[in-house]
């Protein structure tokens, strides 16, 4: 283990002529898995790319495990990137993909056979291994990318868009992957603009829009920090009209709906904690709250808040 | 146990001589390197054929002619093109060189193990080729004539000269076209700039023409070539300050030294960004 333990952004902007890439990124992503979340063109594969040093920073600095990113021969020690590049090398099958980015590594024959077909095996890629990956499928191309971003061990792995083209169970099968890893004191950093799987599955996410980090952090975190929009709470209980008249009664709630199953109120409050607090002393006076659960806390509605429900859309 | 990187440089070879080495994009190369022993063979068939047997002092100068005027400066010179300009350039146009750059390796590794492949390939098609030409050419004369000439003549040194020379057009063509694929998007504009370059060596000021590599290959070629039709053909061949092979070869190593470290520079800072390609 590496006494740096974090992927560091300083000030870093990243222009492609006059366009923007990503401006004046400051971050310090710790382990766990951490999914860079934003629209087409928000700058995820540009920050992704300036991490993993196949593109240099117009300005700023990034260490990944205090390594400098524009060390490969040091960086890729440590790092996997699987890549959207859907190109690969003329005439490989499955499994020289994989043994030959380990040659490549320093590897001698026995222990990249070894570690590739590990790799492999932990990606379910056995039987289509031998074959050319000219004749895989978009899932298989995939995870072939995706065991040569695994196979020597790395210490931080860099996913862009890992679960694109993956089926359902397959889908499940590695996002169960990414958690095992994770569980393992990996750093996983994912992109992904499917936001109900980034929710699932992350430790924290970065929100970008236009090339700017505009929100990181633990999800919660992040919605517990945007005041401008009331938090919504639905407290599921058997008398809501009860419930609904007596939470206006607190300044902080600007909003209380009967849900449409009428089975609980929606309630949109400014201050969660006090309302929480409230509903103890309701709870005491004759009404039965049989759940109490944040409804807009998730990915989705922060995204959406944050961004703008235009681009989350998308 | 080797150290890692040989390892990796061996590597890098493997995977480019799999590509480098008979792919449909490259069939030219071999075309364009099999011509002169098309033509010298079939030269030797027509002779044999109509029962006559041509001068073998001038079969020598036919030789020399082509393999400085034609060979060196077309075949072997078009040929380190098409292989060495597409090291890198053919990986970005095939969105593939990424895979290279996330490995551990450095930089100046990968550029070496793919100059090692590229300098193999052309070597073995090009003096194949040219072993190949003179089996052709002399073939009408039989073997005991040629063994002769190899034996008591000249012949091995020649051979040994021209070969030389062969295997040095590989590699300093091969360090300046690598070099090219690395800096230039279109091949044509590196390709035209070093081919006129090249041709108007011999008119250039001395020091220039040390910057070329047919200045070192020409003092290489055992025969001096006067064309008889004079004009541009006699400007190519013209060689005013020739040096000799124990300074003319450490020169040429040199220069393709020196673009090869300058390319090295230019592949640390190489960015992958296929969308502007």
């Amino acid at each position: 283990m590496r006494a740096n333990d974090r992927v560091v952004f300083e000030n870093v902007s990243k222009f492609y002529g006059d366009v923007l890439g990503v401006n004046r990124v400051n971050l310090s992503i710790p382990p766990g898995i951490t999914s860079l979340v934003g629209p087409n063109g928000s700058g995820k594969t540009t920050l992704m790319n300036l991490m993993t040093g196949l593109i240099r920073p117009s300005r700023g600095h990034i260490r990944v495990l205090g390594i400098p990113a524009n060390q490969p021969e040091e960086l890729f020690r440590y790092v996997g990137y699987c890549t959207q590049f859907d190109s690969f090398p003329k005439g490989f099958t499955g499994y020289q993909f994989v043994y030959s980015y380990l040659r490549l590594y320093g590897c001698a024959h026995a222990e990249a056979e070894d570690l590739t077909w590990k790799a492999i095996d932990r990606v379910g890629m056995m039987e289509p291994a031998r074959r050319k990956i000219a004749g895989y499928s978009k899932g298989m191309r995939q995870r072939i990318k995706l065991a040569q971003s695994i196979c020597h061990g790395p210490s931080v792995l860099v996913l862009d868009e890992p679960l694109n083209g993956l089926d359902p169970l397959v889908r499940a099968e590695t996002i169960a992957l990414f958690r095992a890893l994770a569980e393992d004191g990996m750093h996983v950093i994912i992109s992904s603009h499917i936001l109900h799987e980034v929710d699932q599955i992350s430790d924290q996410v970065i929100l970008l829009s236009n090339g700017y980090v505009v929100a990181e952090g633990q999800i919660r975190g992040v919605r517990s920090e945007m005041q401008e929009h009331p938090m919504q709470i639905l407290v599921r209980c058997n008398r809501p009209g009860v419930l609904a008249a007596k939470v206006f009664e607190q300044d902080s709630v600007v909003e209380a709906q009967i849900h449409k199953d009428g089975l609980g109120v929606l309630v949109k409050t400014r201050d969660p904690d006090k309302f929480y607090l409230l509903l103890n002393h309701i709870a005491q006076n004759g009404v039965t709250i049989e759940s109490v659960a944040p409804a807009d806390d998730d990915v989705n509605s922060v995204y959406d808040y944050l961004i703008g429900s235009e681009e989350a859309g998308r | 146990m080797n150290p890692l990187w040989i390892t990796q440089v061996l590597a890098v070879l493997r995977l480019e001589m799999r590509k480098t080495f008979l792919s449909k994009r490259g069939f030219w190369i071999y075309i364009l390197a099999f011509m002169p022993v098309v033509l010298f063979t079939g030269k030797s068939i027509v002779e044999m054929k109509m029962g006559r047997i041509g001068d073998f002092g001038e079969d020598t100068n036919v030789f020399a002619t082509v393999f400085q005027l034609f060979y060196l400066r077309l075949a072997v010179f078009f040929g380190c093109l098409g292989i060495f300009m597409n090291l890198f350039r053919g990986e970005i146009l095939d969105r593939s060189l990424h895979y290279y750059f996330l490995a551990p390796i450095r930089r100046e590794v990968l550029l070496a193990g793919k100059f090692l492949a590229g300098v193999i390939a052309t070597c073995l098609i090009f003096t194949t080729s040219t072993v190949l030409q003179i089996a052709g050419l002399y073939w009408e004369h039989g073997w005991r004539v040629f063994s002769d000439y190899l034996v008591n003549g000249n012949g091995l040194s020649h051979m040994a000269a021209y070969l030389g020379a062969t295997v040095l057009a590989c590699i300093g063509y091969g360090s300046i076209f690598l070099a090219a694929g690395v800096v230039f998007r279109n091949p044509l504009i590196p390709a035209a700039i070093i081919l006129v370059w090249e041709s108007i060596n011999s008119i250039l000021p001395s020091l220039l023409q040390k910057f070329s590599v047919i200045y070192y290959l020409k003092s290489l070629c055992p025969i001096q070539i006067i064309p008889e039709s004079g004009g541009f053909f006699a400007m190519l061949s013209i060689n005013a300050d020739p040096m000799p092979p124990y300074i003319a070869i450490p020169g040429l190593l040199l220069v393709s030294a020196a673009v090869l470290v300058a390319a090295s520079f230019q592949v640390r800072r190489m960015e992958i960004n296929y969308a502007t390609e």
